[in-house]
């Protein structure tokens, strides 16, 4: 009896934790979505929205991002700079794991500690040297400065996840499509990305989400027209306390929820490719 | 395994040499040779086994061959031609892996399809050709399955179809049974040998289950630590062994090392331990030369009439297995264990542990073999 009553404080302490862990993780992220729908220029709740209040609740936040050049010019920066960087960072991080997966390649370890370093140095030397590198290059404050800084962030991920993948792949199926007169490109686009996809998907997720949430390099090399969502929203804080980040914000997460949802379906999808 | 002898007549033995391996070495790390002076031919149309235990360089060969290894010496020469320089995918080579290496997000259709899309053949063509190896293979209707529906065994008929579909002149397999049950297995193996004549496709097969060697080969070529100990028919192996290794790797085998007292002709006296054998010299021996008996248990005579056999000796039965079809006893001559194998038929004469019998065997089931190289 006393093992099952200690057992079952246990337990309850267990599932406390839990939910306290939960709450501290979750709790700053979902108190910025009703917040979004102030229709006071508040970040706290008014006390008509903890009434339920219809009046004390608006869109103007949305309306305002909707229709306010920056932000529209910011949203656009995202994707483009984001999807650019993206694709650089699977192409060369997918190339670079196949490359780290041949036992034939010299300095292996020290060629994946080279491309996985962006992840461990801080972003803020990495984002000063980049300055002063792209600078001396004309990239600083170019779009196209941005986007290689972003794949240089976003490659490692690639790298990370499609040699997770590589390792579960079967090196004899490589042999038999080379056995059975395909060229390395035929065998690479029938067979081994067809069964790596979900690493090279995962990894492309990551750096894309790597990008899309990058505010200290944008700081460094980014001007007026490279701003990007949070870097405008860096903006926003700093100088207009403005709830329009809030509705942002909420945005974001809806994007989040999607692009997580898209994840799921593809993996599931994946068992049984058309 | 003696009714190897019945050979079916169309089993190549004379031919074109269409595979040379010429003085062939594999090293990986510039130390250690994987594989050894290789001297090698595949005839047109044969089906050859290297077989030998793990780690004896067959499965080494195999991929030189194919082309995913390269020899670290010496020439290897496809209908004539060095093959050196040509990638695997420009060999023609049809090969079946261990683990079939099926495609697994194609259907079999598709599987089957990929090396003649490789070659670019037109659709009609393929589709064509895909039906004919599935049937070949006996799996008409399977084209719209994954190879994941697929059992085991109809896995490893497709990917015999698929080695086969783009009709390359020569199959190398890789122990392709492995992974199946014993008696899928050995329905395999007669469906493999019914596939490679009616096509009169040349195999190369690599196994370490000298059962299976047996049972498939027109020829066997038996590894040993890097080097191949003897190549011959199967029957030819069982009963003519040239080293001691290939005695007791095909079949079983009593080996008695011994040294040669008296060579007299076709024959030549060993002394094993205080006993004097009379044996047959498989190559020169002189007098004084250490060699190896290998006799074979079912060779092995008990208790016979004083007198019938050239060798005859007394030993203790130290111990007996009844085994089916056959008695195993075990009994030891000077000091070496010494299986002797009757077949259970009526009056074949039970013994007991303990008890003293004679055995008896011809000079000719007693093969003098020169001893292994000490790198074995």
């Amino acid at each position: 009896m006393a093992l099952a009553y200690r057992s079952r404080v246990g337990h309850t302490a267990h599932v406390v934790f839990c939910v306290a862990v939960f709450v501290f993780l979750i709790a700053p992220i979902l108190v910025v979505v009703p917040l979004s729908f102030n229709a006071e220029p508040y970040f706290t709740f008014t006390e008509g929205m903890l009434r339920f209040d219809p009046d004390a609740y608006s869109l103007r936040w949305y309306a305002h991002v909707a229709g306010d050049e920056n932000w529209r010019r910011a949203l656009v920066n995202s994707f483009v700079i984001g999807g650019c960087a993206t694709a650089l960072a699977t192409v060369l991080g997918t190339c670079a794991a196949l490359g780290l997966a041949n036992p034939a390649m010299p300095g292996r370890p020290a060629v994946m500690g080279l491309l996985i370093s962006p992840m461990v140095t801080p972003v803020i030397i990495s984002g000063a040297g980049m300055f002063f590198f792209y600078s001396s290059l004309g990239l600083a404050q170019t779009h196209l400065g941005l986007i290689l800084a972003h794949a240089a962030l976003g490659t490692p991920f690639v790298v990370i996840t499609v040699t997770a993948t590589l390792s579960g792949f079967d090196g004899n199926l490589t042999r038999a499509a080379a056995s059975l007169g395909a060229g390395p490109w035929r065998s690479f686009r029938r067979v081994q990305l067809p069964l790596i996809a979900p690493g090279v998907i995962s990894g492309a997720l990551f750096a894309f989400a790597t990008s899309f949430d990058e505010v200290v390099t944008v700081l460094f090399m980014g001007g007026l027209e490279q701003r990007t969502i949070p870097r405008e929203m860096w903006a926003g804080i700093r100088e207009e306390i403005s709830p329009a980040i809030l509705a942002v914000a909420t945005m974001l997460i809806a994007f989040a929820l999607a692009l997580m949802g898209t994840v799921e379906w593809l993996r599931r999808r994946g068992g049984d490719p058309a | 395994m003696a009714d190897g002898s019945q050979r079916a007549p169309e089993a190549v033995t004379e031919g074109r040499a269409y595979v040379e391996f010429d003085g062939v070495f594999k090293s990986y790390d510039g130390a250690t040779l994987v594989v050894r002076d290789l001297e090698l031919t595949v005839r047109e149309g044969e089906f050859l086994t290297l077989l030998g235990p793990s780690g004896s360089g067959k499965t080494t060969c195999l991929m030189m061959l194919a082309g995913f290894e390269a020899p670290s010496g010496g020439a290897i020469r496809i209908a004539g031609a060095a093959v050196e320089d040509v990638p695997p995918r420009q060999r023609d080579i049809g090969m079946v892996f261990q683990n079939y290496a099926l495609f697994p997000h194609m259907t079999v259709g598709q599987n089957l399809a990929f090396p003649l899309e490789a070659r670019h053949m037109d659709a009609a063509g393929t589709a064509e050709r895909v039906a004919r190896a599935l049937e070949l293979v006996r799996l008409q209707g399977y084209e719209r399955r994954r190879p994941g529906q697929l059992s085991g065994g109809q896995q490893q008929r497709v990917a015999i179809a698929r080695a086969l579909v783009f009709e390359p002149n020569l199959v190398l397999m890789d122990e392709p049974l492995g992974a199946l049950d014993r008696r899928l297995r050995e329905e395999m193996q007669f469906e493999i040998r019914r596939i490679q004549r009616s096509l009169g496709v040349t195999v190369v097969y690599v196994t370490h289950d000298q059962q299976e060697a047996m049972a498939m080969s027109d020829r066997v070529a038996v590894f040993n630590g890097g080097r191949i100990e003897q190549v011959a028919a199967p029957e030819v192996l069982y009963e003519e062994p040239m080293r001691p290794f290939v005695a007791s790797f095909i079949g079983d085998n009593n080996l008695l090392p011994g040294r040669v007292a008296a060579v007299d002709g076709d024959t030549c006296d060993v002394a094993v331990g205080e006993a004097t054998i009379r044996a047959f010299p498989v190559e020169p021996h002189a007098v004084g030369d250490d060699v190896v008996l290998a006799i074979r248990p079912e060779r092995v005579h008990l208790a016979p009439a004083a007198g019938v056999y050239s060798n005859e000796l007394e030993v203790e039965v130290e111990d007996m297995a009844f085994l089916g079809d056959h008695l195993r006893v075990l009994t030891a001559v000077c000091g070496v264990d010494f299986v002797v194998k009757i077949p259970n038929i009526v009056g074949h004469g039970g013994v007991l542990p303990g008890e003293t019998v004679r055995l008896g065997w011809t000079t000719l089931d007693c093969r003098a073999l020169r001893p292994d190289d000490g790198a074995t």
